[in-house]
């Protein structure tokens, strides 16, 4: 077994006083296609953004490749490259000045990264538009974009949050064979998040589900149908976190303080 | 220093392929040179004030850089709802070299705005005493675009949306210009506009500014210097205290 290149202990996040994450723990090996599941408002992009050092834990430690995210954030942002769930390039820009600008916040030095640029921009078939402004872009050109641009500093890691939402399926297919491809060649470990549950099913070698801050599951697609006692992973999801609809807030914590706010009345 | 380079150049290029930005950033400082230059004018020479044009010009020109530079400043908030900024606080580079980056690249543009406006003074009879007078106000527009970028900065780090955006301008900006002494001399005014006056920081810089280009300044120019160098540095402090603390 190798050795875990995401350590997450007993870390929580706690809002006003609501713990959005509620004391978890997990950790991921390298060169492994890590899924973190669960339903809106569940805890995962809080998740995703204290493993990113745009959050403190409220308590616990994160390690990413041996670096304390909250001691050595410069240290952890080197090592992994991030796709957001909402799209995070420069609209005013052309694709090739957003991969640029990217790969010089990231040290890559000149020569190296013009390489790079157009090696990425090629393996994700936007080369010809490299002189286009992204504006111009749809939004699974986008998509192919953010995962390139997050790939020029040759990540150990790479964050997607929700990579694939508000994409058809041929663009979605797209994005897949691009992230296996490049977990075997690169020898990256992928964490990613999604509400597409067959793309977990299909993609991840282990999957781990938070529902109301907590870790309710973790382990193979395999293990926890067999844990379920259920025939595919969707149906395993709904036994583990129910079918009730959960509503999303726009704020990070809305829907746990929501159910805070609920328990406390009863 | 690479990263303080991208971050100046990204501001540059957005503001240049903005072409409403360009437009809407010149056509407010010629309104109000047409109409204040030349509906003023005649009242402010029977008055024995001289040349109104020359007048306002340096209080023109430092609006243009004012809103110019607090708007860039400001661009923050954009950048955090369409989810830019993520991507910069992600990088392994310092938030403060991220603010110093962003920083120049909106006073370099306000520099320039205040530029432009000079050259449309220019057009409309406006005429500074010296060449070198040009050069030395070079230097306290860069002071003022500074100061106002870093204030942009501060105000767009604590808030979170466009909601507060229209407040800030009607109370805080425009007041900003206009107790600033860039539309009326700063003599015999009632005490409290006086004190008012006295505590604005662009009151200073167009005070040297119309000092070095056309002289009659009310304050000496090592007041104005050292006024706007200690505001500027706080600003740029503020500023980086301020962005150095945004969560997302």
């Amino acid at each position: 077994m190798n050795e875990p290149i995401i350590k997450i202990e007993n870390v929580s996040k706690v809002f006003d006083g609501v713990p959005v994450v509620d004391d978890i723990s997990f950790s991921v090996p390298e060169g492994m296609i890590f899924a973190f599941l669960g339903p809106n408002g569940a805890g995962k992009t809080t998740t995703i953004r204290m493993l990113t050092t745009l959050l403190l834990p409220t308590s616990g430690a994160i390690t990413i490749n041996g670096a304390n995210a909250q001691n050595d954030k410069n240290g952890v942002r080197k090592s992994f490259g991030i796709v957001f769930q909402e799209p995070s390039l420069d609209d005013e820009l052309t694709a090739w000045e957003n991969m640029e600008f990217h790969g010089v916040l990231y040290s890559v030095p000149k020569v190296i990264r013009r390489k790079r640029i157009e090696e990425l921009m090629k393996f994700v078939e936007l080369w010809d538009k490299r002189k286009t402004l992204v504006k111009f872009f749809s939004g699974g050109m986008k998509r192919r974009l953010e995962i390139a641009r997050g790939l020029i500093h040759h990540p150990r890691i790479l964050f997607l949050d929700e990579p694939t939402v508000g994409l058809d399926p041929q663009t979605r297919h797209h994005i897949w064979e691009y992230i296996g491809e490049l977990s075997k060649r690169e020898k990256m470990t992928v964490f990613f998040t999604t509400h597409y549950i067959e793309e977990a099913e299909k993609s991840a070698e282990r999957i781990a589900i938070i529902d109301n801050g907590k870790i309710v599951a973790e382990g193979t697609s395999a293990a926890l149908m067999h844990k379920t006692k259920t025939a595919s992973l969707e149906e395993a999801f709904l036994s583990l976190t129910g079918k009730a609809i959960r509503e999303e807030s726009a704020d990070a914590g809305g829907h746990m303080k929501t159910m805070h706010k609920m328990r406390g009345r009863r | 220093m690479n990263a303080i380079y991208i971050l100046w150049l990204r501001q540059l290029k957005r503001q240049i392929r903005s072409k409403s930005r360009v437009i809407g950033s010149v056509g407010q400082p010629i309104l109000f040179l047409l109409a204040l230059g030349f509906g003023f004018g005649p009242i402010f020479a029977k008055a024995g004030g001289g040349s109104y044009i020359d007048f306002i010009a340096p209080g023109i020109i430092s609006m243009g850089i004012l809103f110019n530079a607090v708007f860039t400043g400001m661009e923050i908030i954009w950048d955090r709802q369409f989810g830019f900024l993520k991507e910069t606080l992600v990088a392994p580079v310092s938030r403060t070299y991220i603010m110093i980056g962003r920083t120049l690249g909106g006073a370099t543009i306000a520099i320039a705005q205040g530029v432009i406006v000079f050259i449309i003074t220019l057009c409309v009879g406006f005429r500074p005493t010296s060449f070198g007078g040009f050069l030395l106000s070079l230097v306290f527009m860069f002071l003022i675009a500074l100061l106002f970028t870093s204030v942009g900065t501060a105000i767009a780090s604590v808030l979170e949306d466009m909601q507060g955006f229209g407040l800030i301008v009607n109370f805080f900006i425009m007041p900003i210009f206009f107790l600033s002494g860039a539309l009326f001399p700063l003599q015999g005014l009632p005490e409290v506009v006086a004190f008012l006056a006295k505590i604005d920081p662009l009151t200073y810089g167009v005070d040297a500014i119309r000092g070095v280009l056309v002289g009659g300044n009310f304050f000496s120019l090592g007041t104005d210097a050292l006024v706007l160098v200690l505001v500027t540095a706080s600003f740029v402090l503020i500023g980086s205290y301020l962005f150095g603390r945004i969560e997302i």
